[in-house]
């Protein structure tokens, strides 16, 4: 499943030369579907043109899928030009004992509870969150080596559209929309596919061992 | 050289001075604008939100997390000398007021100069809530990375800072929001001080485990990272 990110009236990040990143991101997505599909991989993407999905219209398609990886794309504002991120959800370890105990305060919303055998929606990423980080390790260490300057691991970040999908979920971001020129943003699509593709490829047996 | 040609010489001479001159005008012009509108945002500044004082207060070193000033994609801890409060609330207040107003220059700023710390409270189980205004959602930057280095500098300051602080719930002008600004989730909790991860058995270091390159705060293996 492949998540271009915003789309529609949400542009996301813009920069002063004109680089878009709903329009970046379609394209970065659209080559890395061409390059999976190649490799003999069935690719979903959560929208094929300038639409703007919910964050639950995207998790909800990616979740009617079976043995699914979702990858959303972004592009950043800041961050050294050229260089590409993976980044996986990461909820906190602390015990949630106050959204409940303060109803006078509207800012803390309780959970509300969950039938046994259910999975929470705003926490439904949680039991998959070890192999997202797995999926974006891999990935990481494929991008270090195609874009020069990028880290060598991932990291853990509670990005909102990664939180509700119910399979292995990781977030490409590029930096950055402060380019000079925004061609080269779309210049890095081929290998940026290549590099998710090679990732795909190495996480499969992984994936297929865990479930 | 005939005299037309010493006067034409003379003509262009006396252009070029001009000229320079009008440029050396039209540069002190935009300073003294600059400089306008700096003093502008501090006096709107020190009107909305005026200089946090209690009878506590004890002029001491805190560490601000600002971006760093090699790497832009990296915080890093800024010693500052500030009055600081024994009272955590009001100290929190102190340490936040000054992340927003005091970067050391502008483009280390991970917090947008317009933003205000609208309220701060402690919850019994040492929960705290940071109410901002709107400005902090309508202007940070968005992307993933620019929003985490946000709520990162504030969690990170304020653990730092303010002791017995567990965790952190960021609202936006009273309201629980989706994301800062597209991207980093603000529906859940930021942990504070988290306890140190077990040490891992020998030979058992992945990818994850390794440090961030630099040690920054914001890779896998940061402590106390964003945990909502």
């Amino acid at each position: 499943m492949l998540d271009p990110g915003h789309g529609g009236t949400d542009p996301g990040a813009r920069g002063a030369t004109g680089a878009v990143e709903k329009d970046i991101v379609l394209a970065l997505a659209r080559a890395t579907r061409a390059e999976l599909e190649r490799q003999g991989f069935r690719v979903v993407m959560t929208r094929e043109g300038d639409q703007n999905p919910s964050f639950e219209d995207r998790a909800a398609l990616a979740n009617a899928q079976r043995g699914a990886i979702f990858i959303s794309f972004h592009v950043a504002s800041t961050g050294a030009a050229g260089t590409v991120r993976a980044y996986s959800y990461q909820f906190s370890t602390t015990p949630d004992s106050t959204a409940s105990a303060d109803p006078s305060n509207p800012g803390l919303s309780a959970p509300a509870p969950v039938p046994a055998g259910w999975i929470a929606w705003n926490v439904a990423q949680k039991p998959h969150t070890d192999l997202s980080r797995r999926l974006a390790d891999v990935l990481q260490v494929e991008l270090s080596q195609k874009f020069k300057g990028s880290l060598e691991i991932s990291s853990a970040v509670p990005v909102r559209g990664l939180r509700s999908v119910v399979a292995p979920a990781v977030a490409v971001e590029l930096s950055s929309v402060a380019v000079a020129d925004p061609r080269t943003l779309y210049d890095m699509a081929p290998v940026l596919a290549t590099a998710i593709a090679r990732a795909v490829a190495a996480f499969r047996p992984l994936y297929e061992g865990a479930k | 050289m005939s005299r037309r040609w010493r006067i034409i010489f003379a003509l262009l001479a006396m252009a070029v001075v001009a000229g320079a001159l009008y440029v050396r005008a039209l540069r002190r012009r935009v300073v003294r604008m600059a400089e306008s509108q700096a003093s502008e945002e501090q006096a709107r500044r020190e009107v909305v939100e005026p200089p946090i004082t209690t009878p506590t207060d004890v002029r001491m070193k805190a560490k601000m997390f600002w971006i760093s000033a090699t790497a832009a994609d990296r915080l890093e801890p800024v010693e500052v000398e500030m009055p600081l409060s024994a009272d955590p609330v009001q100290r929190s207040k102190q340490v936040l007021h000054e992340l927003i107003a005091n970067p050391p220059t502008p483009d280390r700023r991970t917090l947008p100069a317009s933003a205000t710390l609208l309220d701060f409270y402690i919850l019994p189980d040492g929960t705290a809530i940071a109410d901002f205004s709107d400005a902090l959602a309508n202007e940070t930057p968005s992307g993933i990375l620019s929003e985490e280095m946000a709520v990162d500098s504030i969690a990170r300051t304020l653990e730092t800072n303010v002791n017995r602080l567990h965790r952190l719930k960021i609202l936006i002008h009273g309201q629980e929001a989706e994301s800062l600004a597209g991207h980093v989730d603000l529906t859940g909790f930021y942990d504070l001080n988290p306890p140190s991860p077990p040490p891992a058995p020998l030979g058992a270091a992945t990818p994850a485990q390794a440090p961030a390159p630099g040690g920054g705060l914001t890779g896998s293996s940061a402590p106390g990272k964003l945990k909502p």
